[in-house]
């Protein structure tokens, strides 16, 4: 499996993403710069980092989904490639289409970092087959802007064609998300978009090995179909 | 402003008569006001440290693993195994108070270009910050601010904000504290540095494009503040964490390369000092032509380009013939990127506007001619305020939850959530987890590793109470505080970097206590070898002539050869054992929270530290944690052994009681909230307890059972029941509730 | 020629900053005050261009850029 980390201009867990494909899991891994046209041979599954691309420039991700990479990465998803944004990625993902809804700022108006308890929703797709449903995994958010936002119709059909990949436990929503949706997949459940960082929560001397199933399950969905 | 250079001209750009007759007796002619400008920043206190160079020399600066003490833009300690790491803490106090957001997020970005000037990638960011009463809305709206300017830049950076210290006082009312601390990794190899090299060199400009932003920035940062600091906020400079982002980037991928002789921030005083740095500290000359410096703005003359302090912009001396490497790789990053002069052998700094020559100054006279006063200082009547008053006896549960709730003890959560402390998977001790921050180590390209084993450790302290009844004790129990601090989470200390925050020099009590805090501090850096590779100086921290405590804050940097073994500062099971390291009636209520909560005043002598007794209690704590003996480990600081303790059983991952007996038979309120140096509280497995009590005698450290872990309160038999949930609640909503509280 | 786009949040999406700024104003004396929505301006430099071709063009950079039509509306102001 071949995993492409994308850079943006303000990309910053980039190397996180590297490192734990890499160092912790042993998956080739690499990032990829934004002004790429194509992913490179033998991408597998592509990952969109956290960050502040272009700064967070009239809003998260607006200006990053222009990014000459983009148009790969989309054609990577429609092939059925696996796609998973990680907080800026999400808001990458939402921008520029791939997700349906938008982001908002978090309720609070101010920055959130801290762990959080996020459920698991389903178990249909390559980045959450390997756990249990209803499992609760112990990960770190750090964002502004982590407030999932969806009309009520959008509410109903991500619940009806059971999208809604994780949830903030009960009463420990950082952002005030639309039905504490914590991340959510496209209709080809290949696109992944979250606002927790399952790449902080892969090493116990970190706090939490939680996150590693997800690159697991993204690292094997698709081996041997390269791009 | 008038184009007529005079004495009145000079003064109105804060150099003093006899200053500008230096000027005009070291050039033989009436400067031009490009030269008036470069010599008022390079003259200014900021810059060249006029009142306090003298005695900055008392400071310990050696050890065998030191690679660059002060005079760089960071410091350099080796850690072995071919890495280092660089650091240093800034000040950014006085712009923070005018625009907090933009005065904190610069100063963040300032720190961090220090670092990664030298090479390094930085990797953790602390901060040291004092505010005033919280009663009033603009210091709520100060406090804010300064939080979002440090969250908003450092998060943007991608660089964990993994600690700090946040203490309230009634004489930061008008001048708080905004002091950044940044870490960086590079190969011990190779480290950059600022001095310029062979004649002929290209100096190139990179970064930003130069505004009208925060003319006379740096002079700011010297006035003692007056009525008319509101109209300075033009001089204020804006942050932009995105460029930095990318100009880090750029310049840790040129830094690959064989290219870079010589490399300086533009930071207070931008073009100016950092052209004059680098040609004073190479020994040679330099010519800049303005016209060729990439500009925002239409219409900017010399003067404002030499002293526009325009944030995200370094200097860099780049080898002959290499220019079109730097342009690729600085236009990958789209960022800003033009030669704009060379190194010459003169030793004078000639400013061009295209062929005029707007300024030729000798090196020597902006750099080693500046200033320098040994300026009169007198002890001031400190006895006065040693006498302790009479508190009532008894009542330890409400004093307890009193000083819980007090905003300098109480949990900061409110404040470091807002800050993202586990960017970069590196994070083991984050804020509020453990008593120093605790980060593990990247590989030797400054990428996460997951099999390195080596990490550092970082805290931030002083108490400027300590320091204003007793500067040099104060100055040395802060160095001690941070050293024990470094021991709870299993880390040897091995450099320091401080930031003196003090007001004007100017009057003789302030510069006394100021050289007394050097010589505190200079003192415990001694005692625990520990010497000090960077740092700055504030002074002028006045507001209608009140100063500030004295606040000499320092951020201590430690080692650890494992990270799986650190400690947390909560306590873990029930039925663990409860041990003091050191002597609890070494501590004592001079100065302590305890008095200034009761009396609203600063009373008593600090406790004095006995240096072997502390430093046995250090090598203990830092044995019993690196052997995995300990499960918690928790000094004891502001508020004394009862805070410490009701901190270990509500701040961990789990809640839990305890039952202790305090030995000794001193005054009760003494020993339960005494503070001063050397006592520890630590946690271990019944089984263990044997073990622990060896192996801290071995180290020559006293040690006390006190207690065990357990139950829904925390009890001293006969003088104290207090439930969890009010230990809890007092301290995790202090600060919410100060904030709240109109 | 100079134009500037209007952008606001749609109504119904969540404006915590604009009910911050409300009840700030309302705290000041402006008891009056009913809501507050934030937006924002983006002013744009278009050079020599007819107007109503500037209009189309700046209708498109608010579709494709400016605003983001799943929470904001916007407006074109020539």
């Amino acid at each position: 499996m071949r995993i492409a980390v994308v850079t943006f201009p303000g990309s910053n867990c980039d190397e996180d993403a590297v490192h734990v494909l890499r160092n912790v899991l042993g998956v080739a891994a690499f990032k990829v710069w934004h002004r790429d046209t194509q992913l490179p041979a033998g991408t597998e599954g592509v990952i969109l980092p956290g960050g502040f691309s272009y700064g967070d420039a009239l809003r998260s991700g607006a200006l990053a989904r222009f990014s000459p990479i983009m148009g790969a990465v989309r054609a990577h998803a429609e092939k059925g490639g696996p796609v998973l944004g990680i907080c800026n990625g999400m808001q990458i993902l939402v921008e520029s289409g791939l997700l349906p809804g938008a982001m908002l700022q978090n309720s609070s108006r101010k920055f959130v970092c801290r762990w959080v308890g996020i459920q698991v929703e389903t178990l249909h797709s390559p980045f959450t087959r390997f756990y249990q449903k209803g499992q609760i995994l112990n990960v770190p958010v750090a964002h502004h802007e982590g407030c999932y936002y969806a009309p009520p119709e959008l509410l109903a059909q991500l619940k009806a064609e059971d999208r809604i990949a994780f949830r903030y436990q009960a009463g420990d929503n950082p952002n005030g998300a639309a039905d504490d949706i914590a991340g959510l997949l496209n209709p080809g459940r290949n696109v992944l978009g979250m606002m927790p960082h399952p790449e902080r929560a892969s090493e116990g001397l970190l706090g939490s090995e939680d996150g590693k199933a997800l690159f697991v399950g993204m690292a094997s969905a698709w081996a041997g179909r390269a791009a | 402003m008038s184009g007529v250079v005079d004495v009145k001209l000079a003064r109105s750009h804060g150099l003093t008569e006899s200053e500008y007759q230096h000027i005009l007796d070291g050039l033989g002619r009436v400067p031009t006001l490009v030269e008036l400008g470069i010599l008022s920043v390079m003259w200014s206190e900021h810059c060249s440290y006029k009142s306090s160079r003298r005695h900055l020399k008392n400071l310990p600066t050696e050890a065998p693993w030191v690679l660059q003490g002060p005079g760089e833009n960071a410091g350099v300690i080796d850690v072995g195994d071919g890495q280092a790491v660089a650091f240093k803490m800034e000040s950014h106090n006085h712009p923070s108070f005018i625009e907090p957001y933009q005065g904190a997020a610069t100063g963040v970005g300032g720190i961090m270009r220090d670092v990664f000037t030298m090479g390094a990638r930085p990797i953790a960011n602390l901060n040291s910050l004092r505010f005033g009463r919280l009663e009033s809305p603009r210091m709520r709206f100060l406090l804010g601010g300064v939080v979002a300017g440090i969250g908003g830049y450092g998060n943007c950076m991608g660089v964990p904000t993994v600690g700090g210290e946040i203490a309230f006082d009634p004489s930061y009312d008008g001048n708080i504290l905004v002091n950044a601390f940044t870490l960086g990794v590079l190969p011990s190899d190779r480290i950059f540095r600022s001095a310029a090299g062979a004649v002929g060199s290209p100096v190139v400009y990179v970064g930003s494009k130069t505004g009208r932003d925060g003319i006379h920035g740096a002079t700011m940062a010297s006035e003692e503040f007056g009525k008319e600091s509101e109209e300075k906020r033009p001089r204020v400079q804006v942050g932009d964490p995105f460029t930095e982002k990318k100009l880090l980037e750029a310049c840790l991928e040129l830094m690959q390369e064989d290219v870079i002789v010589a490399i300086q921030d533009m930071g207070a005083a931008g073009l100016t000092s950092s052209s004059c740095e680098m040609a004073s500290r190479g020994g040679k000359g330099i010519e800049i032509d303005v016209e060729r410096v990439p500009r925002r703005e239409t219409g900017m003359n010399a003067y404002e380009v030499m002293l526009s302090e325009s944030q995200e912009r370094m200097l860099m001396v780049v080898k002959d013939g290499t220019f079109e490497r730097v342009r690729a790789i600085f236009e990958k990053w789209d960022l800003s990127v033009a030669v704009i002069g060379h190194i010459t052998d003169t030793q004078r700094v000639v400013i061009k506007e295209a062929e005029t020559v707007v300024a030729d100054l000798p090196v020597g006279l902006i750099v080693d001619d500046a200033p320098s006063y040994d300026r009169p200082q007198q002890r001031p009547n400190l006895e006065a305020r040693w006498t302790l008053p009479n508190l009532a006896p008894g009542g330890l549960g409400p004093r307890l939850l009193g000083l819980l709730a007090r905003p300098t003890i109480a949990s900061k959560r409110l404040v470091y959530e807002q800050y993202d402390s586990s960017v970069r998977a590196a994070t083991i001790q984050g804020p509020g987890r453990a008593d120093a921050a605790v980060v593990r180590l990247p590989d030797l390209n400054g990428a996460p590793s997951a099999t390195q084993k080596k990490g550092v450790a970082m805290s931030a302290d002083m108490n400027g109470r300590y320091c204003q009844l007793d500067p040099r004790r104060g100055a040395l129990l802060g160095v001690l505080e941070a050293a024990r601090n470094l021991a709870c989470v299993g880390a040897e200390p091995k450099g320091l970097t401080d930031c003196l925050n003090f007001g004007n020099p100017e009057k003789p009590e302030v510069m006394w206590s100021f050289v007394e805090c050097i010589h505190g501090l200079a003192e415990g850096c001694k005692a625990l070898g520990v010497p000090v590779v960077s740092g700055n100086v504030s002074l002028y921290n006045e507001t209608e002539g009140r100063a500030i405590l004295p606040t000499p804050s320092v951020v201590m940097v430690g080692l650890i050869e494992d990270v799986t073994r650190t400690a947390p500062l909560g306590f873990a099971d029930p039925g663990d054992r409860i041990l003091l390291l050191g002597r609890l009636d070494r501590l004592g209520l001079g100065g302590s929270e305890l008095v200034a909560m009761e009396t609203a005043e600063l009373l008593g002598r600090p406790a004095e530290p006995h240096l072997p007794e502390v430093l046995a209690t250090h090598r203990a704590g830092i044995q019993l944690v690196r052997a995995g003996l300990v499960k918690s480990a928790h000094d004891v600081a502001e508020g004394g052994v009862l805070v410490a303790l009701a901190e270990s059983c509500v701040a961990g991952a789990r809640r839990f009681g305890a039952e202790i007996d305090l030995p000794g038979q001193g005054e009760l309120l003494a020993r339960a909230f005494g503070e001063g140096a050397s006592v520890i509280v630590i946690s271990a497995a019944p089984e263990r307890v044997a073990e622990v009590l060896a192996m801290a005698k071995g180290a020559g450290a006293e040690i006390t059972e006190i207690g065990t872990v357990g139950g829904e309160r925390l009890i001293w038999p006969g003088h104290l029941s207090v439930s969890v949930a009010e230990l809890h609640d007092a301290w995790a909503n202090g600060l919410g509730r100060a904030l709240a509280a109109v | 020629m100079h134009a500037r786009v209007l952008v606001t949040l749609k109504k119904g999406v969540l404006d915590p900053a604009g009910e911050a700024v409300a009840g700030s104003l309302r705290q000041l004396g402006f008891e009056e005050v009913r809501g507050a929505r934030i937006g924002k301006v983006i002013e744009i430099d278009l050079g020599d261009v007819p107007q109503a071709e500037a209009e189309k063009r700046l209708r498109e950079m608010g579709q494709k850029l400016l605003a983001n039509t799943v929470i904001e509306d916007f407006e074109v102001v020539l």
